[in-house]
């Protein structure tokens, strides 16, 4: 299962052309080397401040442009990964490894995303019946691997 | 987590902790303690125990700040236990032991440097899991277990075998190793080569165990696919400079960004062509085509994994079947025939043909491939040479090929396709068909 792992902003790393420190950017360096080592990452970005971005508001048909930076830092993200493992509990595993990313208190938060079976509807006996004899059809198939 | 959780956090709460914390950390804490043994059946049995201990203990300790090193370290105590009553029968034991204990007493330093040895651990233990003197299954469920941290009952049922044959394979092969006394190392100069094959063999056999599998009836097998391509990344990292490597890598990167398209909602398979291309998942094609970019840097002659990734790539970069570069494809099938002559591929490069110069010049490959004794009763051999006979207008000989094969398919579904075309052959002859 994938989990998106989001790294939530402080007023410092809000700031107008905020850089980590290169203490802090070394061990971030060391933790996802450790991370792709282990075969778990499927994508990771850093975000600029919200000085740099916008807000697209809907109401009803109408659209609202809203220049950043926005208040509240807490809410706000500043990087993320694309982690694939097999449960939660992994997931978190690996966040208590990651250093503080930030110099002061901060916050990581772990999402699950959808996969295809989330939305398969329930199924009958008679279904699953047809899907393992598909299954086994399936294996025979060269044309498309 | 440290010592002063609150006891709240409820046991079944904590297995699960557990059981990630071993599914990171295991395949390390069993390398090391290969290392040290000599001996990976039993690395692994001390390495179960200390998984053991610390589902025993860590309910009331909390988990360590550094479980890895807890288990390594309890495993390790449980092996000097088990040498030094050993040690009067066997000398060997005894030194062994001794090692151990002065391995236990290093400064932090040395843990340090012990620490860059693990990645070389690591591979050695890819190397002797898929060692060829062991058959294919055992390899495969024995890599699932060291390396995957998966349990034996995972693995059966995700190769939808008895748990107990799947304990077997994994006893014996254990046993194989000891027997044969197979070191614990990463072979060099031309026997890197063939060993790799084997490993990169075990990674893509259990990757098609679960692309097989459809979603949703049983998550262990499409789970295949994830534990596969795990492995991959992980290899991928150990062994940077083999462009075989990326290329398993491409390859299964880029099937598996299909899996959503691939079968319908009623697990009805879907052919390449016929598939929902916006449903491809481009982060994985993107994963894919930059693996392929990084074994390409290598510069060597391209292997058979890379040629067949590189060819999943060419559909993958066009959005429309009728955007596929066919000559391009005709090219790395050529070049992967030549690597691995094979009548199915030969098959393959035929129909690429077909594609990019015309009818005519497939069928002329495929009749070359008629007497061809391998593919004596495979369905796509008549299938393939009475689609391009229906566009050649020689419809006649293309609804005996359809009759032919579908007699010869064991999909139903095919075979009603197939005979819905052969009746087509019976009407207006200037009717084109659709590819």
């Amino acid at each position: 299962m994938r989990f998106m792992v989001i790294v939530k902003a402080t007023p410092e790393s809000e700031k107008e052309g905020a850089l980590p420190d290169p203490q802090l950017m070394a061990e971030m360096g060391k933790f996802n080397e450790e991370l792709i080592k282990a075969g778990i990452v499927l994508a990771m970005d850093g975000l600029h401040p919200s000085s740099k971005g916008a807000r697209v508001k809907f109401s009803g048909k109408n659209r609202t442009v809203i220049d950043g930076p926005f208040a509240e830092a807490k809410e706000l993200i500043a990087g993320f990964w694309l982690w694939q493992v097999k449960s939660l509990e992994e997931a978190i595993e690996w966040a208590k490894r990651c250093p503080n990313p930030h110099a002061c208190d901060s916050e990581i938060e772990i999402r699950q995303v959808f996969e295809m079976e989330d939305f398969a509807p329930v199924l009958t006996e008679e279904q699953i019946q047809h899907k393992v004899e598909k299954r086994a059809e399936l294996t025979l198939q060269t044309t498309d691997k | 987590m440290s010592a002063t959780d609150p006891p709240h956090d409820s046991k079944q709460a904590l297995h699960r902790t557990i059981e990630a914390v071993w599914h990171i950390e295991s395949a390390r804490v069993i390398a090391g303690l290969t290392r040290l043994t000599r001996d990976v059946g039993l690395a692994e049995d001390l390495a179960q125990e200390a998984l053991v201990a610390a589902l025993e203990q860590w309910p009331q300790s909390g988990v360590p700040d550094n479980p890895a090193a807890w288990l390594t370290a309890t495993a390790k105590r449980r092996a000097i236990d088990l040498f030094r009553r050993n040690a009067v029968a066997e000398r060997k034991h005894e030194e062994l032991a001794r090692e151990l204990e002065a391995l236990e007493q290093t400064s932090p330093d040395l843990d340090a440097t012990l620490d860059n040895t693990i990645g070389d651990d690591l591979l050695r233990l890819v190397f002797i899991a898929c060692h060829p003197i062991l058959p294919t299954e055992s390899r495969a469920a024995l890599t699932l277990r060291l390396l995957g941290g998966l349990t034996t009952d995972e693995i059966a049922r995700a190769f939808l075998t008895p748990e107990p044959t799947i304990a077997q394979r994994i006893v014996r092969a254990k046993r194989t190793l000891a027997d044969k006394h197979i070191p614990f190392e990463v072979p060099r100069g031309p026997e890197l080569a063939a060993r790799l094959s084997s490993v990169l063999e075990v990674i893509y056999l259990v990757f098609n165990e679960g692309y097989s599998a459809t979603a949703g009836d049983d998550l262990m097998r499409p789970a295949l696919c994830e534990d596969a391509l795990r492995l991959g990344r992980i290899l991928a990292e150990l062994t940077p400079t083999e462009p075989e490597v990326h290329g398993l890598v491409a390859l299964m990167e880029i099937q598996a960004s299909r899996t959503r398209a691939r079968v319908t909602s009623t697990g009805e398979p879907v052919l390449l062509f016929d598939q929902n291309r916006t449903q491809w998942d481009q982060l994985l094609i993107h994963r894919g085509l930059t693996a392929i970019e990084r074994a390409d840097k290598i510069n060597t002659t391209r292997g058979p994994y890379l040629l067949q990734a590189e060819i999943a790539a060419c559909h993958a970069r066009a959005r429309t079947p009728s955007e596929t570069d066919w000559p391009r494809i005709v090219i790395l099938y050529t070049e992967l025939a030549q690597l691995i002559p094979s009548p199915v591929i030969e098959l393959n490069r035929a129909v690429a043909v077909s594609m990019a110069h015309g009818p005519q010049a497939g069928l002329t490959l495929v009749d070359a491939l008629a007497s061809e004794p391998s593919l004596a009763g495979y369905h796509l051999l008549p299938s393939v040479r009475a689609d391009l006979l229906y566009k050649l207008g020689r419809l006649p000989e293309a609804r005996t090929d359809f009759e032919r094969a579908a007699a010869l398919t064991r999909n139903t579904r095919e075979r009603g396709l197939l005979l819905a075309r052969a009746a087509s052959c019976e009407t207006d002859p200037t009717n084109s068909s659709e590819r």
